[in-house]
């Protein structure tokens, strides 16, 4: 596809949009690891009398029971990378093992394996969530995120599975199959590498999409039982009258971040598009 | 079809498998004595079918369901679950499939027009990016905050005044109106930011194709080749649409929670923290019906916008 590795960053760094998307996603990350490092207290401790606005003592302000919001939303920072991380590699590693196997194998397998994503497909994945998790007492999350990721893959696998339909046929896997390769090692070899490029946008999508789910569960009050996320800091806002109190410091920052975590990547994943696919390039 | 038959087994499978008894929870909140407690569980596990065979069980579930039968809520004790998700859907109904249609067509209409043209791209597709990566609640969070309680424009709670019943009259189609607003152009921006994206590519990518291109050659008009670019454009976003369901739907669940708006979103809130576990399980089937019926519509609808899908259907093509 490029040369040589120096050519592929050049055209990235050309690339507004992946600047863009990158910086912002860096700058959260870094928030994320560093974040909890500067700060003197726990996220569910007591350090205010009260609600107070932001100052110089209290960044973000505090919550109604006098909660450092700051701390709060580094830790639900640090927590929703990881869900993201977590469920949206899962998400995307369960795509590539289905839609691969199918588009590869072909015939009956690929004929039962499509049946069962276009049915798991159609269910509305964050309502069958609700209902999963509402049975349990505790949750941790690991358990969130592997949830969020057994519901998240099937369009990724459809898509992965056109891709490789159309890479099969060609002659460069022919040769392999000749030669006496394993699918597997074909797989593997032969065709990954060709779409690792589509690869890394599923896994860009599927993180956005885990983040989204993870914070919609969180704020329904589903969430980790045993730790803090942005989405019950949103929970928390509502159900505990920031709004009528007019105390925007409580509410504004968790939202904001996730959209912007969420919004630069989906502009990296233009960036990246358009540095892999030539054609897409603005003239 | 398969769908129906996974969420139904899902529904039933799933209470039953996991730890936590609901019976046990609605007799310890009667607060009885031990002895009295084992009696009614007994009436109660036999009241409810628990004490059959499972597969047994299995097959009475479905029979229930064909007769609308989803239980006895525990939250609204002597309710039908049914009846308390048919008083609610038309809320949710209401909400949700005017915001739908409008962001669809107004993202598709905004989309076509970005595409390939500088000024309007360049403030539109920043918009929607950020439009589209907004979790539904926080974006209803906002508005709730900024223009119920800072602006003092609209309400932010509920979905008529508390001081009215449900009534025909033209105060109180005002005050549904006025309470409908906020959670109805929450939904909205957000979904129209995908939409508008969504349209805005495929128009681009339409725009390059060889049709495109030989119009071009022939001195088309301008207008001519995006009208049937346009058209092109639309397929993919019909499809779309069927895709996007299950992120809409859960839109709309916080959206509703957010402000406290009588649907069944609010309903399965209720449930959770009243540990209504029949009216969760009948929340979730209304649901996948629901949108079963959507992608249904949705397939229909694809085969009378495109002929291609017709003539294979009649087996001539």
């Amino acid at each position: 596809m490029f040369k040589n590795r120096s050519e592929f960053l050049y055209f990235a760094w050309q690339n507004p949009k992946l600047r863009v998307g990158l910086a912002i996603v860096l700058l959260m990350v870094v928030l994320a690891l560093a974040g909890p490092l500067l700060t003197r207290w726990t996220p569910r401790e007591y350090v205010a009398p009260g609600p107070l606005p932001p100052s110089s003592e209290y960044w973000f302000g505090t919550t109604s029971f006098g909660e450092d919001v700051y701390t709060q939303f580094v830790h639900g920072l640090r927590a929703t990378f990881i869900v993201g991380i977590l469920g949206g590699g899962l998400g995307t590693l369960l795509g590539v093992v289905i839609g691969f196997t199918a588009g590869y194998r072909g015939g009956t397998v690929d004929e039962i394996l499509n049946m069962f994503t276009n049915i798991v497909l159609v269910v509305p994945s964050l309502v069958v969530l609700i209902i999963v998790v509402a049975y349990l007492d505790v949750r941790g999350f690991l358990f969130e995120s592997l949830f969020i990721g057994c519901f998240a893959w099937p369009w990724a696998a459809r898509a992965i599975r056109a891709q490789t339909f159309s890479l099969r046929t060609r002659e460069f896997v022919d040769l392999a199959r000749l030669s006496g390769m394993r699918p597997a090692g074909i797989i593997a070899t032969e065709i990954a590498p060709n779409m690792l490029s589509y690869l890394l946008l599923v896994f860009i999508l599927q993180f956005g999409g885990a983040v989204l789910t993870a914070a919609a569960l969180d704020f329904i009050g589903l969430g980790p039982t045993n730790s803090v996320s942005l989405g019950l800091m949103m929970n928390h806002a509502v159900i505990y009258g920031a709004l009528l109190l007019g105390m925007w410091w409580w509410f504004i920052p968790p939202g904001l971040a996730i959209t912007a975590i969420v919004g630069a990547l989906y502009v990296t994943n233009v960036g990246l598009d358009e540095v892999f696919n030539p054609k897409l390039r603005e003239t | 079809m398969a769908t129906l038959v996974l969420a139904v087994t899902i529904d039933w499978v799933i209470p039953r498998f996991m730890p936590g008894n609901p019976i046990q929870i609605l007799i310890s909140r009667a607060n009885l004595k031990a002895e009295a407690a084992r009696l009614i569980y007994g009436h109660y596990m036999q009241a409810f079918g628990l004490d059959l065979p499972i597969w047994r069980q299995y097959l009475n579930f479905w029979n229930a369901i064909f007769h609308g039968d989803l239980g006895i809520s525990v939250w609204l004790f002597p309710r039908p679950v049914l009846q308390i998700i048919l008083d609610a859907a038309p809320f949710t109904l209401g909400l949700l499939l005017p915001a739908i249609l409008a962001s669809w067509f107004a993202g598709n209409w905004f989309g076509a027009f970005a595409a390939r043209s500088k000024r309007l791209d360049n403030t539109l597709l920043p918009i929607s990016y950020v439009l589209t990566s907004t979790p539904y609640m926080w974006l209803g969070i906002l508005l709730a905050w900024l223009f119920g309680i800072v602006l003092h424009i609209f309400p932010f709670s509920g979905a008529y005044d508390f001081g009215m019943m449900i009534h025909w009259s033209w105060a109180f189609a005002w005050s549904v109106l006025q309470h409908w607003f906020l959670p109805f152009i929450s939904l909205f921006l957000v979904m129209f930011g995908g939409w508008a994206i969504g349209m805005r590519n495929m128009i681009i990518y339409e725009l390059e194709s060889d049709y495109s291109h030989y119009l071009q050659a022939l001195g088309a008009p301008r207008s001519l080749i995006r009208r049937y670019a346009f058209r092109n454009a639309l397929l993919p976003q019909i499809t779309g649409l069927a895709l996007q369901l299950g992120v809409i739907v859960a839109g709309q669940l916080v959206t509703e929670m957010v402000f406290a708006y009588p649907g069944v979103g609010y309903l399965i809130l209720q449930a959770i923290q009243n540990h209504d576990l029949f009216l969760l399980q009948g929340c979730f089937l209304f649901i996948v019906i629901g949108v079963l019926i959507a992608n249904f519509l949705i397939d229909v609808a694809y085969v009378l916008v495109d002929p291609r899908t017709r003539t294979g259907m009649q087996g001539a093509g």
